[in-house]
């Protein structure tokens, strides 16, 4: 008898893939280590979509435990929920289930800062008062021991009615296994007791709820009370009245605003609480919090804030060029490959010109879009952007904006797209449009090779004293660009946007290592974002703008290349025919373009132009850049005739020598300086106007911001040329 | 006293709020309520905005509206 062996494989080992069961928001207070618990919890099984009709986008993922699995949805931090922000009211909207197609979740996991409880546990007395099961994860336990705070879980618990409290460290992972089995049960968990801290407030809830007969939940009637001129509140009124809500009203609040009767209320129980169940020994100053603090102090954090930003500039440039130019190189040799095994004619440049120019186009920004995400993440994560607007608060204040607007305008030197988005974050829409609009006047990484151009060709390189005049120049374009959009923040905020001087109260995170699972997601995230909102644009112009230079074609232009190129082997010996065949076709290229679309608008609008120095060749390409200015360069490098393989700096060459038909040059010192002025301030950009439709939910404030940036970049070019020009 | 009188480094006690003044409601729900224990701990150049930690959390606060929090100091003057 032989002896079979059997293995036995313990349950929990295999490996099996549910689906979600339940709906769970993961929610918290901003920097709380929220997203590092979300992924760790559910790794890489993240997607990201859109609410219906709200443009804050909806993260969520998939956890899976020992029997059962749960999708998780990360909502933005918050402090309450009181909804002053677009993130804000996005998290109260969906924890209340007020956004139509999103259903209310079935719990919540709480996730709170052991470091910080005073504000964790406000939040929490609020989400308590939605009669949702809850799981609460207490985080960042390693940090308050190594400040000397002893927090006592059991007396807290105690205090929470029953809600179960699991200490984790997200970063190592410990306590998760006892979080996950916790999350299993959550959907039958029971919804936890209403906190005591304002008897008067509950009370009246109750009865409200009862006599609009259970219509309105309780939840909606105190957020109604809390919410003056809500829909919440509209809908109150419309079910018992105006007079006896502002009865109400008046008994509960007096004449301040509810919600600081509500703080009042709630943090003298958060206060009552945590003298129980927190015990700070005295703090041991360590040598790094001493350091900490004296970089706190303000004129080193100021310095060291310009010094860092200095360095990040410095990094992307330096560590980008080369992916850049790598990029280029491989689509163009790729449209070499591929021009010599298609036909010649229409659909090898399509392909060639059209399709891999570009994809070549979006892809040559990734590089220096995502190094800058890479060190503005770790810097938002690490708690230093927080700290930049604070320090920058009272420069903003002077062109009526607040430190809240630094971190978009920050992030717009990559690219205005993701800025525009990060400025949810901004609770005044007056304040949040004004910032919107300065945006766009950042130098983003689509317009360096423009600028690289016409600096290489036009700005001697030389020295003055320690400084090369060519990074001068780059330098003065990027302050041209900051001054452009400050001063257009200022006008706005004291004519079509004029309002309340805006805000400023944040919360200011101490230093933390940024934890590398999470800045890398964050940064897959925002490489989606850019070539999903940016790049599918920038594709799609660029195939149009292609449509337009290669159509229509002359065939005369052609017949008589096919008889020059008899010609010229006829005439020539081999040496110098490649060189002559070369140049024949560069002419024929360029006649081909002068008679397309492309070629007769730029001639029907060279008189607009002419004005400021630029000849049709100028004025099609620029019309070409509306849509993306991206594609400028490559329009110049075909209108000038220097063919597909040509350096640029033969196209710098070949502007150098372009002249009008009196021989006159094209390109002056006055004229240049114009263009790259049009450059700086103009907003040529569809993924732009897009986004600012968008997230300003009308057409008014796209249409506004085209039309002034074009009239500014028009006149101030109209400007320096004819300023120049005369001296 | 309010709390733009504070000294750097200097603690006290918050007594009263004019939460009908403009931005004073945000600062409250960060926890800078009446009793709340709080400290002056830096600022930006120029004084403004001041940072204030109150329970262990740093909250920036503009000095126009830290005229509208009475205090009594804890500490004397440092």
């Amino acid at each position: 008898m032989s002896e079979v062996e059997t293995t036995y494989v313990p349950v929990e080992k295999i490996n099996i893939r549910r689906r979600p069961t339940a709906e769970v928001a993961v929610i918290g207070n901003p920097n709380s280590g929220k997203s590092t618990l979300f992924n760790r919890l559910t790794g890489l099984r993240q997607t990201t979509g859109n609410y219906p009709g709200v443009t804050v986008e909806k993260h969520s993922g998939v956890v899976q435990l020992s029997n059962s699995a749960l999708e998780l949805i990360d909502l933005p931090g918050i402090y309450c929920l009181g909804g002053f922000s677009a993130d804000e009211r996005v998290a109260v909207d969906v924890l209340l289930g007020r956004i139509r197609g999103t259903p209310r979740p079935d719990g919540l996991l709480v996730v709170l800062d052991a470091t910080h409880l005073y504000q964790g546990l406000y939040l929490l007395q609020q989400l308590m008062e939605m009669q949702l099961p809850m799981v609460v994860a207490m985080t960042m336990t390693d940090a308050a021991t190594a400040n000397g705070t002893d927090i006592s879980i059991e007396v807290l618990q105690r205090h929470l009615g029953g809600i179960n409290i699991y200490p984790v460290v997200a970063t190592t992972g410990r306590g998760l296994d006892a979080l996950k089995e916790a999350l299993e049960t959550i959907a039958e968990a029971a919804a936890p007791s209403i906190p005591e801290s304002w008897p008067q407030l509950s009370s009246i809830a109750d009865k409200l709820h009862s006599s609009t007969a259970g219509s309105m939940p309780r939840i909606e009637v105190i957020q109604a009370l809390l919410h003056p001129g809500s829909t919440q509140s509209d809908l109150l009124v419309a079910q018992l009245g105006k007079g006896p809500v502002d009865e109400i009203s008046n008994r509960l609040f007096g004449d301040e605003p509810p919600q600081a009767c509500e703080a009042r209320h709630r943090y003298r129980w958060v206060h009552g609480v945590l003298q129980e169940a927190q015990h700070q020994a005295p703090m041991i100053e360590q040598f790094s919090a001493r350091s900490f603090r004296w970089m706190n102090r303000p004129w080193p954090a100021t310095v060291l804030f310009f010094v860092v930003m200095a360095l990040v500039f410095q990094a992307v440039f330096s560590w980008a060029a080369p992916l850049m130019e790598g990029i280029d190189l491989g689509a163009s040799l790729l449209a070499e490959k591929v021009a010599l095994v298609l036909p010649e004619g229409a659909i090898s440049s399509f392909i060639t010109d059209g399709v891999i120019a570009g994809v070549g186009s979006v892809l040559v920004f990734l590089p220096q879009i995502l190094i800058l995400f890479l060190f503005i993440i770790v810097l938002e994560d690490s708690g230093f952007l927080a700290r930049a607007a604070f320090l920058m608060d009272r420069t903003m204040r002077s062109v009526g904006l607040s430190g809240q607007s630094v971190i978009p305008m920050l992030s717009s030197f990559a690219c205005a797209v993701p800025a525009i988005m990060a400025t949810r974050v901004i609770p005044d829409r007056r304040d949040r449009i004004a910032t919107i609009l300065a945006a766009p006047f950042m130098t983003c990484s689509a317009r360096l090779p423009i600028y690289a151009l016409l600096i290489a060709a036009f700005v001697p390189n030389q020295s003055i004293g320690w400084f090369n005049l060519q990074g001068l120049v780059l330098l003065g374009l990027y302050l041209l660009g900051i001054v452009g959009g400050l001063t257009t923040a200022w006008i706005m905020k004291r004519s079509a946007l004029r309002g309340p001087k805006p805000q400023f109260a944040l919360a200011l995170p101490e230093f933390r290592w940024p934890n590398l699972q999470t800045v890398l997601i964050k940064l897959m995230e925002r490489a989606r974002v850019f070539l999903k909102r940016a790049g599918t644009v920038i594709f799609v112009v660029a195939i149009i703008v292609w449509g337009l230079a290669y159509f229509p074609r002359s065939s005369e232009i052609r017949l008589n290349l096919d008889a020059a190129i008899e010609q010229a082997r006829a005439s020539h010996t081999a040496g110098e025919l490649e060189h002559k065949l070369t140049s024949l076709r560069n002419e024929a290229a360029a006649d081909q373009l002068a008679q397309s679309y492309l070629g007769r608008a730029g001639r029907f609008i060279e008189p607009v132009f002419i004005p400021l120095g630029w000849d049709w060749r100028v004025s099609a390409a620029v019309i070409a850049g509306f849509p993306a200015r991206e594609v400028v360069v490559a329009v110049m490098g075909t209108i000038y005739a220097v063919g597909e393989d040509a350096e640029e700096s033969s196209l710098a060459g070949k502007l150098r020598s372009a002249s009008w038909p009196d021989g006159r040059p094209i390109f002056t010192v006055p004229m240049v300086l114009g263009l790259l002025l049009f450059y700086a301030w103009c907003l040529q950009c569809v993924a732009t106007i897009a986004t600012i439709r968008r997230e300003t939910n009308s057409w008014r404030w796209p249409i506004f911001a085209w039309t002034y940036m074009t009239v500014i970049g028009y006149v101030g070019a109209l400007l320096i040329y004819q300023l120049g020009s005369m001296a | 006293m309010t709390l733009r009188e504070l000294n750097r480094g200097q603690s006290a006690r918050i007594d009263q709020v004019d939460a009908r003044q403009p931005g004073v409601v945000r600062l409250m729900v960060l926890g800078l309520i009446e009793g709340a224990e709080v400290q002056y701990e830096s600022s930006a150049i120029g004084g403004d905005p001041m940072e204030i930690s109150v329970y262990g959390t740093a909250i920036s606060v503009r000095k126009q509206q830290a005229d509208f929090f009475r205090i009594s100091p804890l500490t004397s003057n440092v």
